[in-house]
């Protein structure tokens, strides 16, 4: 594994596990004030290890959503912390927090969220343009990023042009550009067909999952499961089970 | 990220030309109604701001405007020729006379006297014939726009004969006068001739012109004359305000004007904030995945303003190069609406207005895209 060259990264401790990227402490999410309010999440304790793909299943309305959205710094938790990468999040407040999702983090949403009236490269741009990259190279690292996910002729098309799919792949490679530490994705197969779906499933693995990195993916597509390294479930707020998966489509990874 | 802000204007050009062409809209309104309504009123004081020489105007006390006038006696002239800082003073007369032409046609028109022998007070802009000719017995000069009422369609020509008062009439010059309030065709004549052609009452004068010599000032002349005389005397500047003012006050036409320009304005208005507002709305799960791509809130205003300043510009020039097309197309096609133009001031308020609309909405709905929960954007 190419993450054991960080010695930051991996604890001596656990030489089979790869090491922690997210670990969620005490998570308690409420919705609402006073007597009115709703909590959503229980107390969430829940590590998430670096270098691989994991799954987040449970049946909808379970709280999974909020729980990316608060690892992923979208959400301030009721109580409790997230440690990203060795950051705890609680230390990282307004414009910091918005500057450290801006660096670190990579979104892919169900609905893809691209700009409609951007073509495919200019969208993948995005990530590096708030980063402030010049324009003529973020245009250029996107276009390389779009061949990884087989878009490259597809690069000065706008999303219109495009099939539900190969949206989403674009939304990956934007995702991407940047090189994030983590990468969320909430429900990316739910609005596409069965093939597609297992066409950005397979590109996730693929060109996702590299060394350092978190990959959280959000599904309850049961054709999904077996892209993941380990599987966390849930069900009503609350963490029910964590396993690796021995069943993953490609256990060469 | 400007960039990006730029792409997504133009880069949906049904959307932006949607928004472009609102504005354009709200703003061609905006201008037309306020030119139109700025237009109308002055209108009423031209008949004597075609009076150019610097001067004074003397009238009875209960004269209210330039139409409803209570005539001076003769002798009044005299008076005002006895005042301190007076250099001349000659009769004006003012008033309308119904015109009988060849076919029959009746028309009443509006008269205007001027002095016999100095002429002041004549049109200055004469484009057929000479003003030397209003001394031929007869003589009257006809404003141009006045002519093609009582002639449509027909060349311009000399010479013409009309009846007025059982009193024959000859027109020797065609001016261009400014457009008078009611649409009439405009007769100069002299004095001496005016009193005739207008159904006689006994006194006719309806105001004294009088110049003031260049060492003394106009205001303390008027005084002087306000004070020593039962007459009431202001300077030109003055005398087109009153009218103008008395129209304002004492007429219906600025409040039916006023409440047609106000719903002009109000429209545009609305047009205007909405067609901007509903754009950034629609772009709000936008600018969402942008804040969540992490995107800061300054970031974003700055998006949202480079994006009201644009379609701001480009509606603006676009609305007011209609309104400047309206006019040009009006003057040309309706001599109702001859002399309205576009005033720069209007177009700059016009500006000020768009930029206040446009900013207003821009805060509205940066209210909206700011207190966006980024985590909107993981929600359908
Ligand atoms: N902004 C919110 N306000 C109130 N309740 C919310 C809000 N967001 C989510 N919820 C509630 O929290 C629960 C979990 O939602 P969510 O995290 O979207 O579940 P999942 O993604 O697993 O389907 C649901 O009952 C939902 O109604
Ligand atoms: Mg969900």
């Amino acid at each position: 594994m190419v993450a054991a060259s960080d010695p930051a990264l991996l604890p001596e401790s656990q030489p089979v596990k790869p090491p922690v990227g997210v670990a969620c402490r005490q998570i308690v999410k409420e919705f609402g004030d006073g007597d009115a309010a709703i909590r959503v999440l229980h107390g969430i304790d829940v590590d998430v290890h670096s270098s691989e793909l994991t799954l987040l299943v449970g049946p909808s309305g379970c709280g999974k959503t909020t729980l990316i959205s608060i690892i992923a710094g979208l959400l301030y938790p009721t109580a409790g912390d997230v440690d990203l990468f060795g950051t705890s999040q609680a230390s990282l407040a307004g414009r910091r927090l918005v500057e450290f999702r801006a660096h670190n983090v990579g979104f892919v949403f169900q609905q893809y969220n691209l700009l409609p009236a951007l073509t495919a490269t200019e969208n993948v741009a995005i990530p590096l343009l708030i980063q402030n990259v010049p324009r003529a190279e973020a245009l250029e690292r996107a276009r390389a990023v779009l061949d990884l996910v087989d878009l490259g002729s597809r690069a000065q098309q706008l999303p219109s042009q495009l099939s539900g799919g190969q949206q989403q792949r674009v939304a990956i490679a934007r995702a991407l550009v940047h090189k994030p530490r983590l990468l969320v994705c909430d429900e990316p197969t739910a609005a596409l067909d069965a093939h597609s779906g297992q066409t950005v499933m397979e590109l996730v693995r693929k060109v996702a999952v590299q060394p350092g990195r978190s990959v959280i993916v959000v599904t309850h597509d049961h054709r999904v499961y077996r892209y993941g390294d380990r599987i966390i479930e849930m069900a009503d707020g609350r963490i029910t089970s964590v396993q690796a998966n021995t069943a993953h489509a490609n256990p060469t990874h | 990220m400007n960039w990006v802000a730029w792409k997504m204007l133009n880069g949906d050009p049904i959307k932006y030309l949607g928004t472009v062409f609102g504005v354009a809209f709200g703003v061609l309104l905006i201008a037309q109604q306020c030119s139109i309504f700025v237009g109308i009123i002055s209108r009423t004081a031209n008949p004597v701001a075609d009076v150019r020489e610097n001067i004074l105007w003397a009238m009875d006390p209960y004269s209210q405007n330039a139409d409803e006038i209570k005539p001076l006696s003769d002798s009044d002239v005299f008076r005002i020729r006895g005042i301190e800082g007076i250099d001349w003073a000659v009769k004006f007369f003012k008033g309308t006379a119904r015109a009988k032409i060849e076919s029959g046609m009746f028309k009443q028109v509006i008269m205007m006297g001027i002095d016999d022998h100095s002429l002041v007070g004549a049109p200055a802009k004469i484009i057929h014939g000479t003003l030397a000719d209003l001394r031929r017995p007869d003589a009257i000069i006809m404003d141009e726009a006045g002519y093609r009422l009582l002639w449509p369609g027909e060349p311009i020509k000399l010479n013409r004969v009309l009846e007025m008062n059982d009193h024959r009439a000859i027109i020797v010059a065609i001016c261009d006068a400014a457009a008078p309030f009611q649409t009439f065709p405009i007769v100069y004549t002299r004095y001496s001739q005016a009193v005739q052609f207008v159904a006689s009452e006994r006194q006719q004068l309806s105001f004294v012109v009088a110049g003031v010599k260049p060492d003394h000032a106009v205001a303390d002349v008027c005084r002087a004359i306000n004070t020593t005389t039962d007459m009431r005397a202001m300077g030109h500047a003055d005398f087109v305000w009153f009218i103008i003012q008395y129209y304002l006050k004492y007429t219906g036409i600025p409040v039916n004007f006023g409440i047609t320009i106000a719903l002009g304005f109000i429209v545009g208005t609305a047009i205007t904030g909405q067609t901007f507002y509903l754009f950034t709305v629609e772009n709000l799960k936008q600018f969402g995945a942008l804040k969540a791509m992490g995107v800061t809130n300054w970031r974003l205003v700055g998006m949202i303003l480079l994006q009201a300043a644009i379609v701001g510009v480009v509606g603006f020039g676009l609305g007011m190069g209609m309104t400047a097309a309206f006019f040009e197309v009006t003057n040309r096609a309706l001599p109702d609406l001859r002399g309205l133009h576009l005033p720069w001031q209007i177009a700059a308020g016009t500006g000020v207005a768009v930029t206040g609309i446009i900013t207003l909405t821009a805060i509205v709905s940066m209210r909206k895209v700011l207190l966006l929960e980024p985590a909107v954007v993981f929600r359908g």
